[in-house]
């Protein structure tokens, strides 16, 4: 069974079919990419995986659970983590403070617990602040730590959100758009991690990419989506030579 | 310069952060105990309300600075408090059982009130809020028989296992009295810091999308941001109303509401330090007027709407020039000199932040 399996799903916005009878499953342990050009509906696809988009008709199964049971707050709580495109951090927090907000499906203490600081909440907040220490030390956010996100770089808010996405513990990790905005020698470094993610953590990986250098270096599978629809699917070398593709991305006549 | 060296994660999580922080409040805490020996007894009454609007602070600084939920009603609340505790302690119940559950039931309506009311953003929202600090006063009028109305309520002297406390003959005991509340509450706040809820708020402040694919649930989260910060501002209500002495329908209206707003914008959003240094700005803003006008025009000079005036001002100048309000100010100065000489100009600009993701609003 697979990990993430969605049927048919469709998504009018009005008028606009923005995901037409679109079908994808990603197995668990694979590293799963969705390309396609500007507009094609591959955010709405997470922003529907993500319970922020009502589908109007499909079905989305996650594990054997139905996904469209849950409240968006409560995705998180079956392990499903996300990255979103235009960065969405707590700007006016430390880096510690953010990774740690990744850790708040984790938490079993009360409010009234809380308010006192009863020792249940300073042993739970130990063993968050280790979790959250491990992934620092996995993405080398050791300088930033103190750091509030306001004063970070492009690059380092990249990462610290993808840190916060791990340090939920997720099963499935949903990266929009990972290496948008950064550097050569950054998209490196994310491809291991990406990589490391999937070979060490054993977290099923699902994204969202441009660069198609990165998806045919990291990913198993590729989904091409044009206007809503699965234009094809398979290995990076077959979709990409896919003519259908190739007439999406550069138009009929250019092959 | 200090350096700190951290050697276990209790470190980042303890009240004091290290040995210089616990002297420093340790020394502020000493200092506040021995006022009394120190300055006579008039001042002690100002201290006092300064630690009363501070109290009201924190409460309005728990749902705006730290939950970023604007409130223009806190008066209300401010009211509820006031006479839940009179009425309570009229009812036969000792004061310290009426004064924590005026507290938590003030909590508990502000609960209630604001299921409906936070599905509102930002401006809206402070609409709305405008709506509960009017409501207030005709609700306190409708209610004559239990809250006095337009004839208002003088609350009785405070008795703690047979302490007398009574704000005008005994201001030390009552000073003492309320600087035990403001302990308690500033410890209630840094708790909630240090602790997951804390981070909720701030998530929420700063992000409503990230927050809830991390597995907040907005709602209920700023609900109970809405009724803890309730619940600091009842205390601090029935601890106006005893330094008042007495109290109708007009003592808690929409000018407080925009008073307590204007003390923790000035004092600094998000910090418990800001709520301290807005009360201090607030308490003593009338008389250092007065004392200004005495020198200036003679005291005898009446100026309608000068006071408001100057409020007035004096916010939209920190709005301008100042955002981050004193406790930013503070900040800024205390890191000059830690790094001196190595402090750049630029270093608290803040960075244009990227296109948000509003459309899944």
């Amino acid at each position: 069974m697979s990990l993430l399996e969605i049927k048919d799903a469709t998504l009018k916005f009005g008028g606009v079919v923005a995901v037409n009878k679109l079908s994808l499953s990603v197995e668990e342990g694979e590293v799963y990419a969705i390309v396609g050009p500007n507009g094609a509906g591959k955010s709405t696809v997470f922003n529907m995986i993500s319970r922020f988009y009502q589908p109007h008709a499909g079905t989305f199964t996650f594990d054997g659970q139905n996904l469209l049971e849950r409240a968006a707050d409560q995705v998180a709580d079956l392990g499903i983590a996300r990255t979103f495109q235009n960065i969405e951090l707590f700007d006016h927090a430390t880096v510690l403070q953010n990774l740690l907000v990744g850790r708040h499906r984790h938490r079993k203490t009360s409010l009234v617990e809380e308010l006192f600081f009863a020792p249940r909440v300073r042993r739970e907040e130990i063993a968050h602040r280790e979790a959250v220490e491990e992934v620092i030390d996995f993405l080398d956010l050791q300088p930033y730590r103190d750091k509030m996100i306001a004063g970070l770089p492009y690059g380092v808010r990249k990462v610290v959100e993808l840190g916060r996405a791990l340090a939920s513990g997720p099963r499935l990790l949903l990266l929009d758009e990972p290496a948008s905005g950064l550097s050569v020698e950054e998209t490196q470094d994310m491809r291991w991690w990406i990589d490391d993610i999937r070979k060490q953590m054993g977290i099923t990986v699902l994204m969202v990419e441009h660069d198609m250098g990165l998806v045919s270096s990291v990913c198993d599978r590729v989904l091409a989506l044009a206007d809503g629809a699965k234009l094809a699917e398979g290995t990076p070398a077959e979709v990409q030579a896919h003519p259908a593709v190739i007439e999406a991305y550069l138009g009929a006549g250019a092959v | 310069m200090r350096i700190l060296f951290k050697t276990s994660y209790t470190d980042d999580i303890r009240l004091f952060p290290d040995r210089w922080t616990l002297a420093v409040y340790g020394a502020l805490m000493a200092l506040a105990f021995a006022l009394p020996w120190l300055i006579d007894e008039f001042y002690i009454g100002e201290v006092t309300n300064v630690l009363i609007w501070a109290i009201a602070g924190l409460g309005l600084m728990l749902l705006t600075g730290q939950t970023g939920q604007v409130s223009l009603g806190h008066a209300a609340f401010l009211a509820i408090g006031c006479y839940t505790n009179t009425i309570l302690i009229e009812i036969g119940l000792p004061f310290i059982v009426a004064f924590p559950l005026a507290g938590v039931i003030t909590g508990v309506v502000g609960t209630i009130i604001a299921i409906p009311a936070l599905r509102l953003h930002g401006i809206y929202l402070a609409i709305a809020t405008i709506a509960l600090s009017i409501l207030a006063d005709d609700i306190i009028v409708l209610l004559d028989p239990w809250t006095g109305g337009v004839s208002g309520k003088f609350p009785d002297m405070i008795t703690i296992f047979g302490l007398e406390i009574e704000r005008w003959t005994m201001p030390v005991r009552f000073y003492y009295l309320v600087l035990a509340v403001t302990v308690i509450c500033t410890l209630f706040y840094r708790n909630l810091l240090r602790s997951p809820l804390g981070r909720a708020f701030a998530a929420i402040r700063d992000s409503e999308v990230s927050a809830t694919a991390m597995g907040v649930h907005i709602l209920r989260t700023k609900c109970k941001a809405f009724g803890l910060s309730c619940m600091i501002t009842g205390w601090a209500g029935a601890l106006m109303g005893y330094y008042a002495g007495a109290f109708n329908n007009e003592t808690f209206s929409l000018v407080i509401s925009i008073t307590l707003l204007m003390m923790i914008v000035i004092g600094g959003l998000g910090s418990i330090h800001g709520a301290f240094f807005g009360a201090v700005v607030v308490a003593f803003l009338p008389q250092a007027l007065s004392i200004l006008k005495g020198a200036t025009i003679g005291g005898s000079v009446a100026i309608p709407g000068l006071e408001t005036g100057v409020f007035g001002m004096i916010l939209i100048l920190f709005i301008l020039f100042e955002p981050m309000g004193l406790y930013g100010r503070w900040l800024k100065i205390r890191t000059w000199f830690e790094l001196f000489p190595f402090a750049r100009k630029d270093m608290f600009r803040r960075q244009k932040s990227y296109l948000k993701t509003e459309r899944l609003r």
